[in-house]
Parts: C-alpha cells; structure tokens; sequence
C-alpha cells in the first residue's frame, strides 16, 4: 500500500525497462576482462606484497600478461600451468615473476582439469576466510548487534591511519553506526592498490589492505565497549574496484561504494572498463555480505535537484537491475539519493520528503542511503546545522536505511572531531524525537508530495524509454545522467579491457555469484 | 559571568566608534564580544574548563566564559565559549588587493565582447592537478551556473570548455593550445596540506616554459583562494568565495582589451 498513491504498475514498467537496459550491458560485460579483473584474481589466489620497486605483485603478474599479449587468457590459467611445472605456490610464483626468473607464459600448457584441480584447494581456501569474515560479523550482530535504522554514517578524511583511527572510535562512542574512511583525492585513478599502512594522504587516508586490517581491528573493539557492531565503509570504485572488492571481503568491510557510473560520470573512468570491473567487484560485494552504494547523490550536485530527480530514480532502477545480476540482495543495495535542492525554493522540503518516501516505497527492501546537503551549503554553519536537521527528519519520517551525517563545516574543512559530535547529536536528537512520524503521518490526496511523486516516477519512465531504445554506453555519450557527456571509447582505462580467450577460466563467478 | 540571562557587567568602556580602534561587536560599541568552539586534547573537568578559560585569556580575550563543554570522546573536551577582545584593529588603515574590473552581467558581457572584440572569445576550464571537484568549475562553466548567474556556457559570445575535475595541468594546456584559447581557468577546491599552491605553482612555471604565460590570460578560484593568493602564485587574478562567472567574464574580456590596447 503506497502512502503516497504511486501507481506500482507504473513502477513495474520501469522496472522492466531498467532491466533491459542492465541485460544488454551484462550481455556485453561478460565477453571481456580486465587488468584489474586479474589482479583481483591474483589476490583471491594469495597473491599479495610488492616489488623492489614497491609495484604490488598482482601488478607485476598481470602487467607480465598484458605486455606479451596474452591478457585474455587470464591469469589463472598461467598460474596454474606454472604451479603444476614448478609445484610451488601462487605467491612464490609470482615472487619469481618480479624477480624475472620465471616467464609463466612460456610454461606447457595442461589439460584443463589438472588446471582447475590445482586451483581448486587454493580457491576454497580464500573463499573460506572470506566466509570466516562473513560469519564473524553475523556473530558480532547476533550477540552485540547493531544501532537502530537509518544508520549514523560519518566521514574520517585525515590521510594518517593511525588518526584516523582515534577520529573513527570517538564517533562510534558518540553513536555512529557506519565509520567511512574517505579516500586520499585522485586514488580511484591509480591502477594498482598501494601496500602497507599509510600516514600521508590529500583530502584522505589510501586505501590499502592493511589499512582496512588495522581500522577493522579499532572498530571491533570500539563496537565490544559501546555494545554496537561498528561497520566499517571504504570506497570499491575507480580502476581498481574489483580488487578492493576482494581486499575489503578479505579484511571483513561491511560497507562498499560501489558505483561504475560515479567513476564513468565522474571520475572520468572508460564506460566499458569500469562495468566490467564492476560486475566482478558486485560478485564479491555480495559473497561477502557487504552493502554496496551508489552514487546517485552526485548527479544533482552538478544538475539541478529539482529537475534532474528523475535521473537519480532511473540510475537507481539501473543500479539495481546491474545489482541483482552479479548475485547481490536487494538489502545489500544502498541505492544512493539525495537531499540537495535550494534551500531558498517555496516548499522545498515537500519535494525533499515526497522524493524520499518514493525511493523507499519502490525499492521496500533495499538499504537505501541517503545522502546530506552539500551544494547549497555556504560556509554559514549555523543555517547548515539546519539544513541538516530538516534532512535528518526526512531521513526518520521516511525510514531510510543508510544516514550520511551532513556537517556544519561542510564546504569549509574535512569535519574536526567536534563537527562529528554536533551532527550524531542533531541526528539522535532528531531520530528520537520523531521517530514514529512516518506511521502517524498520511500524505494529502491531490496534495504537492503525491503529485511531485508521480511526477517524478512518470518523467523517470520517459527517460528510461529513451535509454531502453539507444543502450546505456550511448546515453552515457549524450549527458544524460549529471549533465556530463562521457565518450565510449575515451576516459581513463581503456587499455585495461580485453575479450577473454579459448583459455580464459574465473571460477569465482560460479562459486561466489549470488551465493549469500 | 554566564550566570542569568542579564548580563550585569559594569560597561565603563567608551562607547564611541572609532574607525582607527574597531573591536568585535555584541551588543555594544566596543564592548569585544567574540564567540567561539574548539576542543583540548584532555579529559572532562574543572580543570580542563580553567585551561579552556587561560587559552582565550592568551588569544587576547577578557573574562572569559565558558557556557558548555563536553568530553567527546575519553580524553577530548570539546567548549562553547564567549569573552571580549581587547585587541584592536585599525581600519582605516587596511590596503587589500582586488580584481579590478567593473562587473557586468552576462548580456553586457555579450555586448562588451561584440563591440570591443568582434569575434566569440574562447575559455577553456577544469579542476587541475590530484582535485576531484566539479562543484567549482561546474559553478563557472556550465550553463545553468550557480545561485542565480549564468555560467560562460550560456554566453552568446563566450566558447567555453569544461574539462572536469583530476585534468593534469599539461592536458590543460594542451587543449588551451588546440582550441587557440584567450583565457585558462583553473578551479582548486581541496587545500588540504596546500596541495593547491603546489599545484597551481607548477601551472605557472608550464605556461612559462611554454612561453604562454603573456599569451593567454590565466585566472585561478576556489573557497580558499584569494586575489592577493593568486597574483603572489604568477596568475592574473584569482577568485574566491562569492564570485561567480560575471565576475570572471567580466575581468577577462576586459583584460585582453586593455592588452590589445597596450
């Protein structure tokens, strides 16, 4: 029963077109891999360390592959061809790579079920602690559980890990649910995930897998004083998505922004590249139980939030679509949205709670997360508390899933340690005070929030058709999404695709899709 | 001091203003008030507040008041605080460099370009270096602009080009070469660590290298920066917050007609 009338039939349309749309990307995306692709198989094999030169090892093999041409057969089948010739291990094979003892391509080729023999116990070993970590947090939300829904989601950004650290356990002891560790500014461009702890970063700390080890490991014992399982987000986008996928599913993550279309529109990363990067890192999102988020929000920091929503709902059906064909559950979909229009607009906050209240009712099931205001936020942090306040009481009224805390500061300083405690503050304040206005509160007939729904949901199906008929990569070329145009064949990435060949095995896909 | 709603303190100050002696203002000429936050790295308590009351008393405020505190976390004290400045500030004194260009707005833009130009004049833009954000450059640039002014997409006589965010300061101006451009712009919305003086820094040296440093005008902005930043760094002005795409047509096409006119 929809408080706000929506016709579901109409939903039920747009659905079906959104998952046209996804199935002729998935038709396309499953022809091809990708250097990241393989590198994340490197790591799903043990593959990890780096160089003399600090290049990570997964690098050194894949980079070996590209190099003589042989990419599309896939780096598995080279390991496991060196493996049976040499008996030693997929780590040690690729230490012998770097050190240029061994070129994996020139050993003999073995039939292919000695090959898939000889992985087999490493693959199960790798699923297994992917799994442990699965369990471990089911255990954690069995016995300690976790905060009320929408979760109090906060930002730690200061390029030192170990300060990173003191800024996320202060959160938690104030009440955040989910701690996200922003990336350093210009990562998602690099192609290979840096090693080791880090204490330098612009605008953010790098992800790394023993960054994720360490913060995993403060968030545990935060979550065991305060008697609240703490998640842990980092960001599985860029050239690297699939491979902090499997850092992430390795280290117990529990939250991934995980969008192909963020870095597409946003980043300026190759369409093709990036959405076969994605399926792969969405198969492991969802073995590993974690939510991933896409990044909608961001459309309408660039385009209008009160002309462009439908945009935000159409990228949200096509997420979803994208989603559920790489295995994940429509709870493990943070589908992005977001409160972003002029604050100075007559009614605004209708057309906030109207939009909110739609995205719940036609995606019931998913972890929607909401995201604050940002681009009407002035410096003038005394109104952007209140900004933040009405956001917040959509937030509650409309039961969303997942709460990014906007802060006073915004647009002025990545928040101090005194902002966080301001912003849980406002949100639990608010949270509480309000909590069951969503079941008191019926939406007018005919009034402005139906009518702006409706709206919404009937210009989202128009827009949706002219997808359906042109194809995502060509829409993608015409600006639909955020006003930006992004080439097919242009952007950062490239290089890095090619269509698998005769020998081309990735049993992971089998053993990890859609098993949850 | 922060008893009551009634402030009773005694104001035996003189209550005249005097350009030359400005201090901060309350509710009262002169009377200092100034309201801040911080947080001190040190646990809750008597004595943390005291410290909390000598560290204003060494920023040079007078009965300093602290009206709430709380520990955010164990060892982290967080104050709301108030007190009176004692320090003045000369004001008829003060020298601050500006972009000197009378604004106009888009038509009249327009129309400066057509009657002292006669042709359309080319800007290309992004978001330089390691910065991810749009929101600046797409706030100049695009056709909708932002609050209220238009972006240089919409002008008539203005070809704009927006390269987004994360463009190295090399592909910059490359595509200013390609495209012939009269003008670079360059947006910097993260500071952190003064990554945009780096940055903008090595934009200047390769437009010198170029030799295209007097051949196109180069124009810098962002919330940090400042007009005085930007003529230090070798730009020809910079824009900080509150300036829009008038502000910056407006001094461009107005610069490359004083220089056609040199």
């Amino acid at each position: 029963m929809s408080k706000l009338g929506l016709d579901f039939e109409k939903v039920a349309q747009a659905r079906k077109l959104a998952k046209n749309i996804a199935d002729d990307v998935q038709g396309f995306v499953e022809q091809y891999t990708t250097v990241a692709v393989e590198r994340t198989l490197c790591r799903l094999i043990g593959i990890d360390g780096v160089d003399e030169n600090q290049v990570p090892l997964p690098n050194v093999v894949v980079d070996t592959l590209k190099d003589k041409g042989v990419l599309g057969e896939g780096v598995l089948f080279f390991i496991a061809n060196a493996m049976i010739e040499t008996g030693k291990n997929p780590q040690e094979i690729a230490e012998l790579v770097a050190k240029g003892e061994l070129d994996i391509t020139k050993v003999v080729t073995k039939d292919s079920k000695k090959i898939a023999d000889t992985l087999q116990p490493i693959i199960d070993e790798n699923i297994n602690k992917i799994r442990a970590r699965r369990n471990r947090r089911e255990h954690y939300l069995n016995t300690i559980g976790e905060g009320p829904k929408p979760y109090l989601y906060i930002i730690v950004a200061t390029g030192n890990i170990y300060e990173d650290v003191i800024q996320a356990q202060a959160g938690a002891r104030q009440g955040a649910d989910v701690i996200a560790v922003i990336r350093t500014t210009g990562q998602s461009l690099l192609d290979y995930v840096p090693y080791g702890a880090t204490t330098e970063g612009f605008g953010g700390t790098f992800a790394t897998q023993e960054n994720f080890r360490i913060m995993r490991k403060a968030l545990d014992e935060v979550g065991e004083e305060v008697g609240r399982y703490i998640r842990l987000c980092n960001y599985c986008s860029g050239l690297c998505m699939p491979e902090i996928a499997a850092m992430g599913a390795l280290e117990g993550l529990d939250v991934m922004l995980n969008d192909a279309l963020y870095g597409i529109l946003f980043r300026d990363i190759n369409m093709q590249r990036t959405l076969i990067d994605q399926y792969m890192s969405r198969i492991i999102n969802g073995f590993a139980g974690v939510i991933i988020n896409t990044g909608e929000d961001n459309y309408l920091t660039t385009a209008d939030a009160v002309e462009a929503a439908h945009t935000v709902l159409a990228s949200d059906l096509i997420n979803e679509q994208l989603a559920l064909s790489a295995g994940l559950k429509e709870e493990q979909m943070g589908l992005g949205h977001a409160f972003e229009m002029d604050p100075e607009l007559e009614n605004g906050f209708l057309y906030e709670l109207a939009q909110a209240q739609m995205t719940r009712e036609i995606f019931p099931k998913a972890t929607l997360k909401y995201m604050p205001p940002t681009k009407f936020m002035t410096g003038n942090i005394f109104r952007g508390h209140i900004q933040d306040a009405l956001f917040n009481m959509i937030g509650i009224w409309t039961n969303q899933g997942i709460q990014l805390l906007g802060m006073p500061t915004e647009a002025i300083h990545t928040p101090f340690m005194s902002d966080r405690y301001l912003s849980i503050e406002n949100a639990k304040y608010i949270f509480n005070n309000m909590r069951s206005i969503g079941d008191e509160m019926e939406f007018k007939a005919d009034g402005i929030c139906r009518n702006r729904a409706k709206l919404v949901l009937d210009n989202t199906i128009s827009l949706l058709e002219d997808i359906n008929k042109e194809g995502l990569f060509t829409a993608l070329e015409k600006g639909i999404f955020g006003d930006v145009k992004r080439p097919k064949n242009g952007g950062k990435g490239l290089q890095g695709v090619t269509m698998k060949g005769e020998n081309y095995i990735n049993p992971f896909v089998e053993l990890m899709k859609g098993k949850n | 001091m922060s008893e009551g709603l009634y402030s009773m303190e005694a104001k035996d100050f003189d209550k005249t203003l005097d350009l030359t002696k400005i201090k901060p203002y309350g509710d009262t000429m002169n009377d200092g008030k100034v309201q801040m936050s911080f947080t001190l790295p040190v646990p809750c308590g008597a004595e943390a507040v005291e410290a909390a009351k000598l560290m204003m008393k060494k920023m040079g405020l007078e009965n300093p008041s602290v009206v709430y505190y709380k520990e955010l976390t164990p060892g982290f004290t967080f104050f709301n605080c108030y007190g009176s400045c004692q320090h003045t500030v000369d004001y008829t004194n003060i020298y601050v460099p500006k972009v000197e260009s009378n604004v106009m707005d888009m038509y009249e833009t327009d129309e400066f370009i057509k009657e002292n130009i006669g042709r359309k004049v080319v800007i290309v833009g992004a978001s330089t270096g390691t910065d991810a954000h749009t929101v600046g450059i797409d706030a100049i640039m695009n056709m909708k602009g932002y609050a209220g002014h238009y972006g240089l997409e919409r002008y008539e006589m203005i070809d704009a080009y927006n390269m987004g965010s994360q463009v190295p300061n090399e592909e910059l101006i490359a595509k200013g070469i390609e495209l012939n451009a009269d003008a670079l712009i360059i947006s910097q919305t993260v500071t952190q660590k003064d990554v945009h003086i780096q940055n903008l820094t090595n934009m200047v040296e390769l437009m010198e290298a170029e030799g295209l440093r007097d051949k196109m005008i180069l124009v810098c902005g962002g919330p940090r920066i400042t007009h005085e930043l930007a003529k230090e760094l070798g730009f020809d002005a910079g824009f900080g917050m509150n300036t829009y795409a008038d502000d910056v047509a407006s001094f461009i096409v107005a610069e490359m007609v004083k220089r056609n006119n040199k």
